[in-house]
């Protein structure tokens, strides 16, 4: 059963990622990383800034 | 820890001109370790790949030699995998060690370009998952099923054969060299290597092309809505859905993806189970009845709309849903096919496989089928997105070769089970839902008398079995329903039914599929529209400045009116096309994708030159040339031919010599308006295909000149400029393929024991 969890879970988490849901995530890690002293963005000035960046350089799907 | 891990010996010889960053384990297993490594054989591993190669053979010579009733589609899926691993394991290697040449110790973009937002280590198995979403669309389940007019052997060897040889190739060499020039786009690299001219030729071409396939896969959709109240009222509510889970990821839950995705899936689900029953009521199906031209009409104002608004209010949460979507559908799929494991009785070769005159597409197999099959073979489009968003988030080097290469052999399975899906169904029906009204007449009565008359061996349909499948699949009609979406939703029907839910649930699994492929072609035409845009607005803004600034609303809205305008056009030309747009414009769609193949591998090409592999430059030039030769020849057909049904300029001088002689019906078109429409589109298509071609070979004749100067050069001794960012040295280590190896654990062992503060922020593992 735990293992139907864990591989439950690692599903959710890969499909998470396929789609960017742990962007922010990636965000706070790399600013922590790269040891900037402001502030990060929070989570709703992250993903606003994120779609208005979209806006400006789209991105194609194929067919 | 004082002590650093042992390196391995030979690490400091290599000459790469990259000073590793002292302090930290190497950043790339050593060349000859990974070297001892590949090459040793293991019985195991030889007992491993002997077996894919017997059953990949068996399944070949079952699919290819046996003939008898009918065949098994387990075959086709044992045929193309064992092909798949073989040309992953052996042959992208060949291109990997003679073209490539990754080196991991030196940084990507997403290394020495970080910034968090663009530009992001992803796990290599993360980034294969979103490289696979953002290529893999409507094209590999639609075109496999119209060129499945020729029986199911010419497509399937196209589709895996020219995978492994040309469409993964292609991807794989675009995606390693934006990667190497900090993830410039295709363009870019077109106009850097190959010169203004070159450069100039492929960006209009890129833009003409565009236009095109937005306009052919809108088309694809508006078959699949037009008289379907049901079709019609599902993917209309994916509109509101998407506004839905646009607010509420912008303003309730911001971040909260996978939640609003299923909360979309669950909602898309209802609007697909609700739109049968208000397509059962009679305001519903009166409502919702409409017109193919009334629904194109709609697609285009939709379309512009679309293209203006804020991303992060039907865009961005419709690509979730997309995305969603097209992982689970492909799962499914595949594990349906593998456990009902359908048995085909379409031929291996048709009665239309040696004719030019077929009633889906017109066109003999050489070169049309390999137009017909472009995405899932062999996909210029993807070009665009291996030069785009995958090449700034590649971790490490030698990853490019699961994601650019391995990615497109998934997309070639996805054909692969598209085509089963559409062979599995009876031939009769195949043949009355793609051949045009013109054709078929429109009722079961006269669509099943004219699939009779065909002669087709082993067919004999009855007007009861058409009616019969309409009811099934909860359609009014599914005569002359072409475009390929109608086809391949009721042979998922078909699959699906017999492994969940009976014939009661055959309605639902039809408008599940129409609801994705609409779903996938409805963003790749928004974003498609987008893209367009931006590129028009910055070549207009080479001449009036003003447009170059992206925030300008009239200049925006102007580009974007104009971009929807061009394809909107096509799409109304195909929609009113008496001859049944499919038929005649679907090669188009084909020929502009693969003439951007064309561009792209003439690119890599030019590339793989100035890298001096000229040894074994075969490796690109064996594709770009098949692309060019099959395009080119597909393209002089379309202009040239006398055949009418394949020429589009013999076409139209028949219909104006018929209109001169004062005839007020020819052919197909019944009524004089109808005979001026054929006349205004076929010379249209006619001189889109001679713009396509002229554009191509200008950029193929830059291309193969920038390679015979960089042959020059390189027999003076002279080296040729490259355009490759700098060599920066790597500070992280990740392995290459979908699970390590030996030497790759041990590495990644020493990694693990930096202490964190040394180490670089590590990219999401999974």
């Amino acid at each position: 059963m735990n293992a139907i969890v864990a591989g439950f879970r690692g599903f959710a988490r890969y499909m998470g990622g396929v789609m960017g849901a742990d962007a922010y995530a990636k965000y706070l890690a790399h600013h922590a990383e790269a040891g900037h002293g402001s502030q990060p963005m929070t989570e709703r000035e992250f993903w606003r800034d994120q779609t208005d960046r979209q806006d400006a350089n789209p991105q194609g799907r194929c067919c | 820890m004082g002590t650093m891990p042992e390196r391995g010996p030979s690490t400091a010889q290599v000459d790469d001109g990259i000073t590793p960053v002292p302090g930290l384990p190497p950043t790339a297993v050593d060349e000859a370790v990974r070297e001892a490594e590949e090459r040793k054989w293991t019985p195991a591993k030889i007992a491993l790949w002997v077996a894919i190669a017997l059953l990949g053979g068996v399944a070949w010579f079952m699919l290819a030699i046996v003939r008898g009733e009918t065949v098994n589609a387990i075959w086709f899926v044992f045929a193309s995998v064992c092909t798949y691993l073989i040309g992953y394991r052996f042959y992208s290697k060949v291109i990997e060690r003679y073209i490539t040449k990754p080196n991991d110790r030196r940084a990507t973009p997403a290394e020495y370009k970080a910034d968090g937002k663009d530009y992001v280590r992803t796990d290599r198995n993360v980034l294969f998952g979103h490289h696979f979403a953002a290529i893999a669309g409507a094209g590999p389940l639609v075109g496999p099923v119209i060129a499945a007019q020729m029986g199911y052997l010419p497509g399937t060897i196209w589709i895996i054969i020219g995978v492994v040889l040309a469409g993964a190739v292609q991807d794989y060499l675009v995606l390693f060299f934006s990667m190497r020039r900090g993830g410039r786009s295709l363009g870019q690299m077109a106009r850097e290597e190959l010169g203004v001219i070159g450069g100039t030729a492929a960006l209009i071409a890129t833009l003409l092309i565009m236009v095109i396939i937005v306009a052919i896969l809108a088309l694809v959709v508006v078959n699949a809505l037009g008289e379907s109240p049901w079709g019609v009222f599902s993917v209309g509510m994916t509109i509101p859905i998407a506004l839905f889970m646009g607010v509420y990821l912008r303003y309730l839950r911001p971040g909260k993806v996978m939640e609003v995705s299923l909360i979309g899936f669950v909602l898309l689900m209802a609007a697909i189970i609700g739109g049968g029953a208000v397509a059962g009521t009679e305001w519903g199906a009166a409502f919702f009845h409409l017109d193919k031209v009334t629904i194109a009409w709609g697609l285009i104002i939709y379309g512009f709309i679309a293209a203006i608004l804020p991303v992060w209010l039907l865009l961005a949460p419709r690509d979730y849903l997309s995305t969603f979507m097209k992982i689970g559908v492909i799962v499914m799929l595949a594990l349906a096919i593998i456990v009902v494991r359908p048995e085909i009785t379409v031929p291996a070769f048709s009665e239309f496989a040696s004719r030019d005159n077929g009633p889906v597409f017109s066109g003999a197999l050489f070169p049309f089928l390999f137009v017909t099959i472009a995405c899932g073979a062999l996909s210029g489009f993807h070009a665009l997105i291996s030069s785009g968003t995958t090449p700034k988030l590649i971790e490490k080097e030698r990853q490019t070769r699961l994601i650019g290469y391995g990615g497109m052999l998934m997309e070639s399975f996805v054909a692969i089970m598209a085509l089963v899906a559409a062979i599995s169904i009876d031939r009769g029906i195949y043949f009355a839902m793609n051949a045009p009204t013109a054709l078929t007449g429109g009722t079961v009565e006269t669509a099943a008398q004219w699939v009779n008359s065909l002669g087709l061996a082993g067919v004999n349909i009855t007007p009861d079995v058409l009616a019969q499948t309409a009811k099934d699949v909860g359609e009014q009609s599914i005569i002359s329903r072409s475009g390929g979406a109608p086809t391949l939703a009721v042979g998922l029907a078909h699959i699906m039914q017999q492994f969940i839910g009976g014939t009661a649930m055959m309605a639902f699994w039809y408008h599940f599929a129409i609801m994705f492929e609409a779903l996938f072609i409805l963003t790749a035409v928004d974003a498609g529209t987008r893209v367009a845009r931006f590129m028009l607005q910055d070549s207009i803004g080479n001449f009036v400045p003003k447009f170059k600034e992206h925030s300008w609303r009239p200049g925006a809205w102007l580009a974007t009116a104009v971009m929807v305008g061009a394809w909107g056009a096509v799409l109304l030309m195909g929609v009113t096309d008496p001859l049944g747009g499919i038929n005649t414009l679907f090669p188009l769609l084909g020929i502009a994708n693969q003439l951007l193949a064309a561009i792209a591998l003439s690119v890599c090409l030019a590339i793989a030159a100035k890298k001096g592999s000229f040894k074994f430059l075969w490796i690109v030039a064996l594709p770009m040339a098949f692309a060019a030769v099959v395009t080119i020849t597909a393209s002089y057909q379309k202009i040239f031919s006398s055949t009418p049904a394949v020429g589009y300029f013999a076409n139209n001088a028949a219909f104006s010599k018929a209109l001169a002689e004062g005839k007020t019906s020819f052919g197909t078109a019944k009524t004089v308006p109808a005979m001026e429409a054929v006349i205004r589109n076929t010379a249209i298509q006619g001189w889109l295909s001679v713009i396509f071609v002229v554009l191509s070979i200008i950029v193929i004749t830059t291309a193969l000149l920038a390679t015979y100067k960089a042959f020059r050069n390189a027999k003076a001794g002279l080296a040729s400029t490259s355009n490759e960012d700098p060599a920066l040295p790597s500070r992280v280590f990740a392995p290459a393929g979908p699970a390590p190896t030996a030497s790759e654990r041990e590495l990644m062992t020493q990694w693990d024991q930096l202490p964190a503060d040394r180490r670089a922020e590590k990219a999401g593992h999974h």
